[in-house]
């Protein structure tokens, strides 16, 4: 017997809607215009691009710029636009390439320090009117375009009152470090964490383990994991994003020193302090040249400062810190922003015994010498 | 099989629209495409359809403003769509890196470690290279790339065939030693001097620009032409060759395979090889076009990295290298798309990567719809089903 079928099985009517659905939505967006084009004229906010090469609330070195970024948003005329979780590969130069030619962005913040080299360069020759200040301090007056500006901080002076704080709070005088790569960077980090504690006690020790990238969630909970089951009972570390460590180390129950942003919040009863950016500091001042009118050549291309210029700063200390603790850092302190204090100066020992710095040698945080820092102090356990 | 039953009949001109459908989809090879390509547009489009609840109810977006966003971040004007080709291009060559083995029936989801080293051989024999002349110099450099990826997914294939290694397993595993061995040789031996890599261990530039240039006055670099002429050789290669065809016997049953004569090992091998050198020509592009020289951000990505949006892509397209194109510039313009999200909607990056997790598992599903419409079923099957 022949019968009509009218009637539509399941699937097909599940296959017909969605087609139907994205013909829809492919048509009601063939309409809209395409991308904004702004910047130019007088009383247009100054549109501003932020980018981070992770997410923006990681509690650490993204977050820190967010939080930067988060200040200029509260200025007056500006239009702020980010992007996060962008490579250090063609992605960023799409991103910085959408932000000027869809948000007309006349400024752009490319934050993470692996975007300098080619991305950042091949852009700013690509688009010389647009203002690209990259956080890592890389600028060379001799190569680089001038619509190109770097900036960085001595957090290491951060780190060296963290370790003054660790060196108080510490009972079984060993200290923890979980680092990401074995770069001068870090290890300056490492170093002015140890000085500072073992300017406290001599018999402190450090005990540093490298997970090899900026971030390797799991590596770093076995690190902390490690760390102290090795006796280590103060941790801080240098890594993207200190919150594994962090967590890891309120769990267990250890005194925490934070690190890029303050994590106070997820250690309420091991954290001490921590060693922070600043970077609200840089971008408003960086802003308000460009709206006062500043074109490129103008602009500062190289910024570095530490305590003293409010690049860096601390978390505020928490009940946990003692009094005689927060004396002996706040001296320290007050000698950074005078400018009387030097970090990295002779007679100094590596771990394997050779002198790094002769006696009567003291390199000063502009000093040449500190950015291709090779060795671990002396009282550094682990390479 | 033979290539007449393959092709629909000439006399298929019919006047009448319905008649012309039916006479099409009297040919297995169109029912057949018709039938992968309604299952997986309607995938899809359920995946879009989720996506827009999901944002709805999670941001309070409305799904005509996260449509559009996302149509003007990635097709909708000149930069985006350049962007999302821009996207897709290395997404091209890593698919195939998991779509020519899937023809032979076996699942290799190493396309991370052959991209990596594939990169790192090509820029070590830029710098050593670097006097010849560039056309002679992009060759070798593909070739030493295209040798380093083949090594390591033949390394798994082998295994497969020699000690019956499941290959899924091992091409993981060896994707992530030879990424331990690129950060190994660009942390030490073969690390730049120069202050700039030495925050960010990086093998010394081959030049000051890239030595691969863009297509046409874009801003897309000629990676993108070569991944698709790639593509459509290894579709001509898997479907139009006796190669091919053997190729894909293997991958319906080893053992008939066997029993026909066909020399299986060898096979595999050669698939396998013809796969890593795809994933190590997508490394020497990065490095050519954008890169310059070799370090970590060659492969490290948030998120989702290239070999596995390589796996994605491949998955989608079922692992035609043909299909391979088209996925990847969606993949490429849904990825691309997550710029314009965030910054115009305000929305986080997961997002976009919320639509990717969606697409893989709603195009892993509709595998099920495979033979369960009519419409694409051989017209004495279709009648059977009618008289239950």
């Amino acid at each position: 017997m022949k019968k009509l079928r009218l009637t539509l099985r399941p699937a097909y009517g599940a296959c017909l809607g969605g087609l139907a659905l994205l013909a829809f939505a492919l048509a009601g967006c063939g309409s809209s215009s395409g991308g904004k084009d702004g910047g130019g004229a007088t009383g247009e906010p100054l549109a501003i691009g932020f980018i981070y090469v992770g997410p923006r609330d990681d509690y650490g070195y993204n977050q820190a710029h967010a939080e930067g970024a988060a200040a200029v948003k509260e200025m007056p005329g500006v239009k702020v636009t980010e992007a996060e979780n962008v490579a250090e590969s063609i992605d960023v130069q799409k991103t910085m390439k959408s932000m000027i030619e869809q948000d007309g962005a006349k400024v752009i913040f490319p934050t993470s320090f692996g975007y300098f080299s080619p991305h950042v360069l091949v852009m700013a020759k690509k688009y010389p009117d647009v203002m690209f200040l990259h956080c890592g301090g890389l600028y060379d007056a001799k190569k680089h375009p001038k619509n190109v500006g770097s900036y960085f901080g001595y957090i290491d002076e951060c780190q060296y009152l963290s370790g003054i704080v660790a060196a108080y709070a510490t009972k079984s005088k060993k200290l923890g470090f979980v680092a990401a790569k074995a770069i001068p960077q870090v290890r300056r980090n490492i170093n002015a964490f140890t000085l500072g504690a073992r300017r406290i006690d001599p018999k402190i020790t450090v005990n540093v383990i490298f997970t090899g990238d900026w971030s390797m969630p799991v590596k770093e909970a076995e690190a902390t994991n490690t760390l102290i089951d090795q006796g280590v009972d103060v941790i801080t570390c240098h890594v993207d994003s200190p919150k594994v460590v962090v967590e890891t180390a309120e769990r267990r129950g250890i005194k925490i020193c934070g690190y890029h942003a303050s994590q106070a919040a997820i250690a309420p009863k091991g954290y001490l302090t921590g060693a922070e950016w600043n970077w609200a500091k840089v971008y408003t001042d960086y802003v308000k040249m460009v709206q006062a009118g500043k074109k490129v050549g103008e602009i500062p291309n190289l910024v570095r400062g530490g305590l003293k210029e409010g690049i860096v700063k601390m978390s505020p200390y928490t009940e946990q810190v003692s009094m005689e603790a927060r004396k002996a850092a706040d001296d320290v302190k007050a000698q950074l922003m005078a400018g009387t204090f030097v970090i990295f100066k002779g007679p100094l020992q590596d771990n394997a015994g050779n002198t790094v710095i002769p006696a009567g040698t003291s390199y000063p945080q502009t000093a040449i010498e500190l950015e291709s820092m090779a060795y671990l102090v002396e009282g550094v356990k682990g390479s | 099989m033979s290539i007449t039953e393959m092709t629909p009949g000439a006399e298929a001109l019919a006047p009448d629209a319905a008649g012309l459908v039916s006479r099409l989809l009297a040919s297995p090879r169109v029912r057949d495409t018709a039938q992968a390509l309604a299952i997986t547009l309607g995938a899809v489009a359920v995946s879009l359809a989720l996506f827009g609840l999901y944002m709805l109810i999670r941001y309070h977006v409305s799904p005509v403003a996260l449509y559009s966003a996302m149509y003007r971040g990635s097709f909708g004007s000149w930069v985006s769509l350049q962007n999302s080709l821009l996207a897709a291009a290395p997404l091209l060559l890593v698919a195939l890196c998991t779509a020519l083995p899937a023809r032979v029936g076996l699942v290799i989801i190493g396309g991370d470690g052959a991209l990596a080293l594939g990169g790192l051989a090509a820029a070590m024999t830029g710098l050593v290279l670097r006097e010849l002349p560039v056309p002679l110099l992009l060759v070798c450099m593909a070739l030493a790339g295209m040798t380093a990826g083949a090594l390591l997914i033949a390394a798994a294939g082998l295994l497969r065939h020699l000690r019956g290694v499941n290959e899924t397993i091992s091409s993981l595993l060896l994707s992530l030693i030879g990424l331990e061995v690129f950060n190994f040789l660009v942390e030490g031996p073969w690390r730049d001097p120069d202050p700039i890599s030495a925050n960010k261990p990086s093998t010394p530039p081959i030049s000051e620009v890239p030595l691969l240039g863009n297509m046409f006055h874009s801003d897309v670099h000629w990676g993108l032409g070569v991944g698709v002429v790639v593509c459509v050789l290894m579709y001509l290669l898997m479907y139009r060759t006796t190669f091919g065809f053997a190729a894909r016997m293997v991958g319906g049953n080893v053992r008939a395979a066997r029993a026909a004569g066909l020399p299986v090992g060898r096979l595999l091998l050669v698939t396998c090889v013809l796969a890593g050198a795809a994933a190590g020509l997508a490394g020497s592009i990065e490095i050519a076009a954008v890169q310059r020289q070799a370090n970590a951000s060659l492969f490290a990505r948030p998120g989702l990295t290239i070999g596995l949006m390589g796996v994605l892509v491949s998955f989608i397209a079922r692992h035609n290298p043909l299909g391979v194109i088209v996925t990847a510039a969606m993949v490429g313009g849904v990825a691309e798309s997550s710029s314009m999200l965030q910054r115009h909607l305000r929305v986080p990056d997961a997002s976009a990567q919320v639509l990717l997790g969606i697409l893989i598992v709603m195009v892993i599903l509709s595998e099920t719809f495979y033979g369960r419409f009519r419409v694409f079923l051989a017209p004495d099957v279709q009648k059977a089903a009618a008289n239950r």
